[in-house]
């Protein structure tokens, strides 16, 4: 209880405030509202097509909201390119399929964006690329192109890539679904360790052994509605909503 | 427990000799069938070799005068040397023919120079455009004490190379500006690359040179005329870059949407995402089907005979109607046909290697 109270006297660095979505006539996301506190480490699940990445890349613009509010970093997103650009450097992102750029060596791929859109040196960029590196303990691995990597390797990466431009948020789009069983740990570890050192992070993912862990909020959508949200403990063994209840029984039945 | 396998050597097919020999029973004699197809083709191939060295080396007379030439049942290239000259630089004045010489030694140095990667950077562009109009004042003359020759003195393989290497240099920006044009967001900007893409891939070359060469002087006010070299030579940019486009678009289509989604959530403006994640994979794609487009773009030159441009086609064309010379077209047709084989192949052999150079670490 102590550490919700805490949270709660944080300031928001995402507030979502009735965001509403539609692909034509569909309806992805309906009356969604959030609120992250700094430091907040959230995990969000539900089953497929519940809206869960949607909802996130709504939080970078790469998908539009057609109704309700959102800002990032008490800047509301609008059709205003400026905002937009100011907002992604400060929402790191790290997807399913890695999306790492292919012609590129992985220390190209960490410094591009610092050195582009930051307009850092080369020299500084390349440190704090190696410093990066480091952390996600691949630093041997600088000068290889990403096809040379395996899919853990790769992905640890891109999270290295993210944290370059030193971001205030992290958004994770089911980062470990993509990957060999064998190399989930790999990922998750580094996503635990950067958990524990306090940055805010938004994860999509079926990894609960990672939301017991880390999380202070579970997010539970489905059919484009947040249904249910409480902290790990309760969540996992009082769920009060029904399809809440079905969706844990499936996923930790067996 | 574990047991170690030990690894075996690669077995390997002996000598050189016995390798050849089992290709060729697994290849060519494999079956009874197969030994008669073999036998058919290689006998075929020989008849076809004999005849063509036969009529260019062995029974051909080298003496560069004609007088020889009725002894000899094979060709007569003496034809070569006593048109060379007219066929590298047309009707361009006898004592200014350095001149062009020194504008094919420039477009050729240009595009050996270009092809190494380590010359590439913005300065390349500058200079090929520097290099433009050296070469535009070399040719035509008017100042610096140089005598002036008009374009339409300006002829056979020089205007080829000409239209061919300017034709490419400025078709390719052209198409990149078209093929971004064509997936902008902004409607404007895509209907009106739309537009110019379908209306110049949906005419023949042929009638954009027509147009260019005969109607669009009507339209423009009295007195008043654009070069006619300069008319055919921005229709065939136009026409080149309007496929062209097309296939730079296909290579940006074919990049995975991640790679956007990437570059969007790193925070890169659309030209910093465009010029650096984008266009440098898409263009590595499509350098098979851009090389096709600029090895089109060489021979369709020879189309520019048609409203009285005289390249090489038409210089060997004239060179024929030589009463002298009535016999030896085949030679004439041979000769040039080598020389465009040269520069096609040429290209062709660049763009594979250009192709396996560039792929080289980022395999998948």
């Amino acid at each position: 209880m102590t550490e919700q109270r805490q949270l709660a006297d944080r300031e928001s660095v995402i507030q979502v405030n009735n965001m509403n979505k539609w692909y034509g006539e569909f309806h992805v996301l309906r009356d969604i509202n959030l609120d992250v506190k700094q430091g907040e480490r959230i995990v969000i699940c539900g089953p497929s097509g519940s809206g869960k990445s949607t909802m996130i890349r709504c939080f970078n613009r790469l998908e539009e909201h057609q109704q309700g509010e959102v800002s990032v970093n008490g800047i509301e997103l609008t059709d205003n390119v400026k905002n937009i650009e100011e907002i992604r450097k400060d929402v790191g992102m790290v997807f399913q399929h890695f999306n790492l750029f292919p012609h590129l060596t992985v220390m190209e791929n960490l410094t591009l964006a610092p050195m582009f859109v930051l307009k850092r040196p080369k020299a500084e960029a390349e440190e704090t690329a190696m410093k990066y590196l480091e952390r996600v303990k691949i630093a041997e691995q600088a000068h290889k192109y990403p096809g040379q990597l395996s899919g853990g390797q790769q992905q640890r990466v891109a999270i290295a890539r993210s944290l370059c431009m030193n971001p205030k948020v992290m958004l994770f789009d089911e980062p470990t679904s993509a990957l060999d069983p064998e190399m989930i740990k790999e990922v998750l570890d580094v996503m635990i360790e950067l958990a524990k050192e306090g940055m805010t992070m938004l994860c999509v993912t079926h990894e609960m052994g990672f939301a017991k862990e880390v999380a202070d909020r579970v997010i539970f959508m489905d059919a484009g509605q947040i249904i249910e949200q409480n902290e790990p403990h309760e969540f996992f063994n009082n769920p009060q909503n029904d399809r809440t209840k079905l969706f844990l029984s499936q996923i930790l039945g067996h | 427990m574990t047991t170690m396998i030990p690894s075996q050597a690669r077995p390997t097919g002996g000598s050189t000799m016995r390798r050849s020999v089992s290709w060729l029973k697994t290849n060519l004699f494999s079956s009874p069938t197969n030994t008669v197809i073999s036998l058919i083709c290689i006998y075929i191939l020989w008849e076809i070799l004999s005849a063509v060295v036969g009529w260019a080396i062995v029974n051909a007379s080298f003496s560069a005068s004609k007088e020889f030439c009725g002894d000899v049942s094979g060709a007569c290239w003496a034809f070569v040397h006593d048109n060379y000259r007219f066929l590298l630089f047309g009707t361009y004045p006898l004592d200014e023919q350095w001149r062009p010489l020194i504008a094919i030694f420039m477009l050729v140095g240009g595009i050996l120079i270009s092809m190494n990667r380590r010359f590439w950077s913005p300065w390349l562009a500058v200079a090929w455009i520097v290099g433009f109009v050296v070469m535009y004042i070399i040719l035509g003359g008017g100042i610096l004490g140089l005598e002036r020759v008009s374009s339409t003195n300006w002829g056979g393989l020089t205007l080829t190379l000409i239209l061919a290497v300017v034709g490419i240099a400025f078709a390719a920006p052209l198409a990149l500006i078209l093929a971004l044009g064509r997936r902008s967001e902004m409607p404007f900007v895509r209907v009106i690359c739309v537009v110019f893409i379908e209306v110049f891939r949906g005419v023949p070359l042929i009638s954009v040179l027509f147009m260019a060469s005969l109607m669009f002087p009507l339209f423009l006010p009295d007195g008043v005329s654009i070069d006619k070299l300069l008319r055919a030579q921005v229709g065939i940019i136009f026409f080149q870059a309007a496929y062209l486009a097309e296939v730079f678009r296909g290579g940006m289509q074919a990049i995975p949407s991640g790679q956007y989604e990437a570059a969007d959530a790193l925070g890169l403006s659309y030209w910093q995402k465009m010029s650096k994640i984008i266009l440098p994979q898409a263009l590595r794609l499509v350098i098979p089907p851009t090389m096709s487009t600029f090895i089109s773009l060489f021979k369709d030159t020879s189309l520019v005979t048609i409203i009285g441009l005289f390249d090489l086609l038409a210089a060997t064309k004239a060179a024929i109607n030589d009463p002298t010379w009535r016999q030896q077209y085949i030679e004439g047709y041979v000769f040039i046909a080598l020389i465009y084989f040269c520069f096609c192949f040429f290209m062709s052999r660049y763009a594979l290697y250009l192709d396996r150079e560039m792929h080289k670490g980022m395999s998948h």
